[in-house]
């Protein structure tokens, strides 16, 4: 065993288990696992407060591979698993890893419940619209119609999309990422790390093997910038090339492409101006809800705003009952009320 | 006033029925205190239906409440009421077949309109026929108490809540019974007018017993020889959340409950958020799957973590259960059992979860299972199983059931410093340390929580290498983990006591019982053997591992009858793991055991006709 270092001093490499890896070559989670061993040590969290948590699933291999505790649970259960380790010890950086069946299928109510709560974790949800581990059948965010295993004339069942129901679910942080977007996906993490409460990232993955492309669009720098919105607090929904410029504005909750010639400036122009802290979730909701083909795929965080965390809470009503009650007594609690003594 | 006779009797057994809405839980939970203040040994079991509040006057929305007690040790709460007080023509029916012959009988007259009969589905006025079989007393409790609160500016509806204060009091003069402290409680509890009339016809209630001349006599019953000691009254669920509270203290290790509510598991975990001044942290989760996957993840963290459930929510948690003990982590889960498969009988007594306990999920996955056997014990089996899940490493059941969850009994306070103190060690030291090495004697792993630095180190659900817990598909090592897993919770029986029967270790027959079923047993083989049989008793409190004595013991009787509120399951166990031809009386009506039931089955088979 090493001695341990302090956080300053660890690079990716003490956060790298001695686990082979294996998914799939060409699978997007080699990227997502880097990226995130790339992070950790630039966060200040000694090694050993970190605990990554996961369900089943490709994803869910992900504790194996990092070098910091790790709990690979049981099928869609990761976030309950999580809470208990966060209420049991708010000082632990708790990392949930999840993908969009163990997530949003098997566990899609202890998602909802887990975000709605607001405690302090991180949970990462590796998007591929696809059930990997069990060999290609269509999951809960599949588009409709795709064709799978278990769906050979197309799935009939309408997908759910994460943002749309983390921000359902009261998300106090929310932001979408890509997996082979690396400068992207590291800023994202720290972002979410830095939020106080449950930060939620979406982060497409591509599958090579049952849903190969997915995400092409997004992902090939070709296309990137035509089909995908990068949100910056403060700054105007544009997105396209050079040539090609578009605004967004939002318009009694619906949006409205802006044709954004050479030379006109998008305010004034009347695009959006982004703004992750604004009270009404419905902005971030619109945002969304942008679809391709005829609007770009956002990226980055859509909302953030503070609001006391579970365990805060917790805390705060240890802290009023020991103040008002002293530390327990175990002989005063058995003795308290009616009790009556018979003689020896 | 007249002075009336006072006739000393050892026992008494009374009822309480009437609409659940009408307080008959108030009413038998205040006689219990007062009964136990004024000494006597006692048993209770309240009675009541699901429904919150089913339609007044209804035989769905009976509740009852039954206490027995004597001026010597009792056990039960009686097979038949000698006394029962019916609050309308439902709680009559519901409950009247219990009565004994020639019993009191006490009924609110006013109640008995045509409209009550009717929904009780009396065709005809029973009492005529009652007054023949019963000692029949009517009294016009509704109108009683109206008269009593008639100069406060209650309504009537108001008023007629006070009416089980009436019964109360009345009770308390025919049998002597202090009133002192449920006067102040009824001080302390409501304010303004309620606790004026409340108190009021309490004392109503009292002093018409004193001058009516339909009780011509009253009745004490001597206070019990009972061991020395201070003594108060618990339920088994107070007890359950008392142990836990208890468990934390004594272990030096914060205590961490996941629960979602249940019935009859539900006020384990009201009790709990009481007590966060101890450092007790609850957490009311989504779901019973959730609740064990937050209790596990706080076992992982190192707090002494637990779950409180019930049947359905049992079945709920066993995928995650199976994960607690393949991560070897220590962990309670609180099965309080209800009746029937599926949603079944809530409030209702069964004994049917011990198979699933013992065998409900996939693959060999054994763990340590402990039944409580009366309220009091409650306290005692929560702390054990503490004291062996973390000693072992895994999780351990512990049966309670819908009858101890809601009974209450006198119980001895143990001193606090009596109590065994096991304080917990988690590893610390980096050196040498491999995930799934384990103690030579018990068989566990370390226990490590995240934040320990250089014991970084990855768990789960996937197979494991010994030794070191990495991942593993090697076809000779799942065989030595599945029996390394086996052989840990075998070796539980180094700490469970040794068989001992109650009564003659050897004969014709011994009694083999586990859980809430002792008093009845024990009641009934002492009663068998007053009866000249050679028949002892013996009560599991461990039924995994099973005690390593118990083949010896139960080759030392000519038979074996095993009583429970199931269909045979413990019968089942002992005849596979012993091939003893243990005869099984089941009973299964979300009901305790009568002790006549199982007298009846010990003469049946001592007779030879069974």
């Amino acid at each position: 065993m090493t001695a341990q270092k302090p956080a300053a001093g660890l690079s990716k490499r003490d956060f790298t288990s001695d686990q082979d890896v294996r998914w799939c070559p060409g699978c997007g989670d080699y990227s997502i696992l880097s990226n995130v061993q790339k992070v950790m040590p630039e966060l200040g969290v000694p090694r050993e407060k970190v605990v990554f948590v996961s369900g089943i699933g490709c994803s869910s291999r992900f504790p194996y591979y990092m070098n910091t505790y790790g709990f690979h649970t049981i099928h869609g259960r990761a976030p309950a698993f999580a809470t208990g380790i966060k209420i049991a010890r708010p000082d632990l950086s708790v990392w949930v890893v999840t993908g969009d069946g163990d997530g949003l299928s098997i566990g899609g109510n202890h998602l909802l419940h887990t975000i709605r709560r607001n405690l302090d974790l991180q949970i990462l949800l590796f998007n591929n619209r696809v059930y990997g581990l069990t060999k290609g059948q269509y999951s809960p965010t599949s588009r409709l119609g795709m064709k799978s295993k278990s769906s050979p004339q197309g799935t009939i069942d309408h997908p759910v999309d994460p943002v749309r129901f983390a921000l359902g679910a009261g998300a106090t942080f929310v932001a979408r990422t890509v997996d082979v977007d690396a400068k992207h996906m590291q800023e994202t993490l720290h972002r979410a790390h830095a939020h106080k409460g449950t930060a939620f990232v979406e982060i497409l993955q591509n599958c090579p093997v049952f849903n190969d492309g997915e995400w092409a669009e997004v992902e090939d720098k070709k296309t990137r910038d035509s089909a995908s919105l990068v949100l910056r607090q403060g700054q105007p929904l544009v997105f396209g090339d050079d040539e090609n410029r578009q605004g967004i504005r939002s318009e009694h909750g619906r949006p409205r492409l802006i044709p954004l010639p050479p030379g006109v400036d998008p305010v004034e122009a009347g695009v959006t101006v982004h703004d992750e802290r604004t009270d009404s979730v419905a902005y971030s909701y619109v945002l969304a809800a942008l679809a391709r083909p005829k609007f770009p795929m956002p990226i980055g965080v859509f909302r953030a705003v503070g609001r006391p965390t579970y365990e805060d809470l917790l805390q705060d009503q240890i802290d009023e009952a020991l103040q008002q009650r002293g530390r327990g007594d175990l002989r005063a609690l058995l003795t308290s009320g009616d009790t009556w003594t018979v003689g020896g | 006033m007249s002075s009336k006779r006072i006739e000393e009797i050892a026992n008494v057994a009374i009822r309480f029925a009437g609409d659940s809405g009408d307080g008959m839980q108030l009413t038998g939970t205040k006689f219990t205190e007062a009964t136990a203040l004024a000494g006597n040994d006692l048993s209770t079991f309240p009675d009541y239906p699901a429904e919150i509040r089913a339609p007044a006057g209804s035989i769905a929305g009976v509740s009852g409440f039954q206490i027995h007690f004597a001026s010597r040790d009792i056990r039960t709460p009686a097979d038949a009421p000698d006394v029962l007080v019916a609050m309308n023509p439902a709680a009559l029916k519901a409950n009247i077949a219990d009565l004994r012959p020639q019993g009191l009988l006490i009924i609110n007259s006013d109640a008995f309109t045509d409209r009550n009969l009717k929904l009780a589905h009396y065709d005809e006025d029973p009492l005529p026929r009652l007054r023949e079989q019963f000692t029949l007393v009517e009294i016009p409790m509704t109108r009683l108490n109206r008269e009593a609160v008639k100069d406060l500016t209650f309504s009537q509806r108001e008023a007629d809540r006070s009416r089980n204060f009436f019964a109360l009091g009345l009770m308390y003069w025919l049998y002597g019974r202090p009133l002192d402290a449920t006067v102040q409680w009824i001080k302390s509890n409501f304010k303004g007018e309620t606790q004026e009339a409340n108190r009021r016809v309490l004392l109503a209630g009292y002093h018409f017993g004193e001058t009516t001349e339909l009780f011509p006599v009253s009745y004490v019953v001597p206070s019990a020889k009972i061991e020395p000691g201070r003594y108060r009254n618990i339920t088994g669920n107070q007890a359950l959340a008392w142990g836990i509270v208890a468990a934390g203290v004594q272990m030096g290790r914060p205590v961490f409950l996941g629960a979602y509510p249940i019935t009859p598991a539900s006020d384990v975990l009201h009790e709990l958020t009481r007590f966060r001044h101890f450092g007790v942290k609850t957490f009311q989760a989504e779901d019973e799957i959730a609740a064990a996957a937050a209790a596990i993840g706080a076992a992982y963290a190192g707090q002494l973590a637990l779950c409180t459930t019930s049947g359905p929510g049992m079945v709920l948690k066993q995928e995650a259960l199976n994960l607690a003990i393949m991560t070897e982590l220590p962990l309670v889960i609180i099965d309080v059992q209800r009746a029937g498969p599926s949603t079944g009988m809530p409030t209702k007594v069964e004994q049917g979860d011990l198979l699933l306990a013992m065998f409900g999920r996939n693959s060999d996955s054994p763990l340590p299972v402990i039944a409580a056997s009366t309220p009091g014990d409650c306290f005692h089996a929560v702390l054990d199983a503490f004291r062996i899940a973390v000693k072992y490493m895994t999780p351990v059941v512990v049966l309670s059931d819908a009858y101890l969850a809601n009974s209450s009994e006198p119980w001895r306070i143990p001193d606090a410093d009596s109590l065994p103190r096991t304080p917990v060690a988690l590893r610390k030291d980096p050196s040498g340390f491999e995930p799934y090495a384990r103690n030579p004697e018990t068989l566990a792993r370390d226990w490590v929580a995240p934040g320990t630095p250089g014991l970084e180190h990855r768990i789960g659900g996937l197979e494991k290498e010994d030794v070191t817990g990495g991942i593993s598909y090697s076809p000779a090592n799942h065989a030595r983990m599945q029996e390394l897993r086996v052989e840990k919770v075998a070796r539980v029986a180094q700490d469970v006591p040794p068989a001992e029967p109650t009564g003659p270790d050897r004969g014709d027959l011994l009694v083999v019982g586990w859980g809430s079923t002792q008093g009845a047993i024990l009641s009934a083989v002492e009663e068998a053997q007053g009866r000249g049989h050679t028949v002892s008793a013996l009560h599991l409190r461990w039924l995994s591992p099973l005690p390593a004595n118990l083949g010896d013991v139960l080759g030392r009787f000519r038979r074996v009858l095993v009583p429970e509120l199931n269909g045979g399951q413990l019968a089942m166990l002992l005849r596979a793991t012993y091939l003893v031809d243990a005869h099984s009386l089941s009973k299964v009506a979300g009901q305790p055991f009568k002790v006549r039931e199982i007298g009846a089955r010990i003469d049946a088979l001592l007779s030879g006709e069974a």
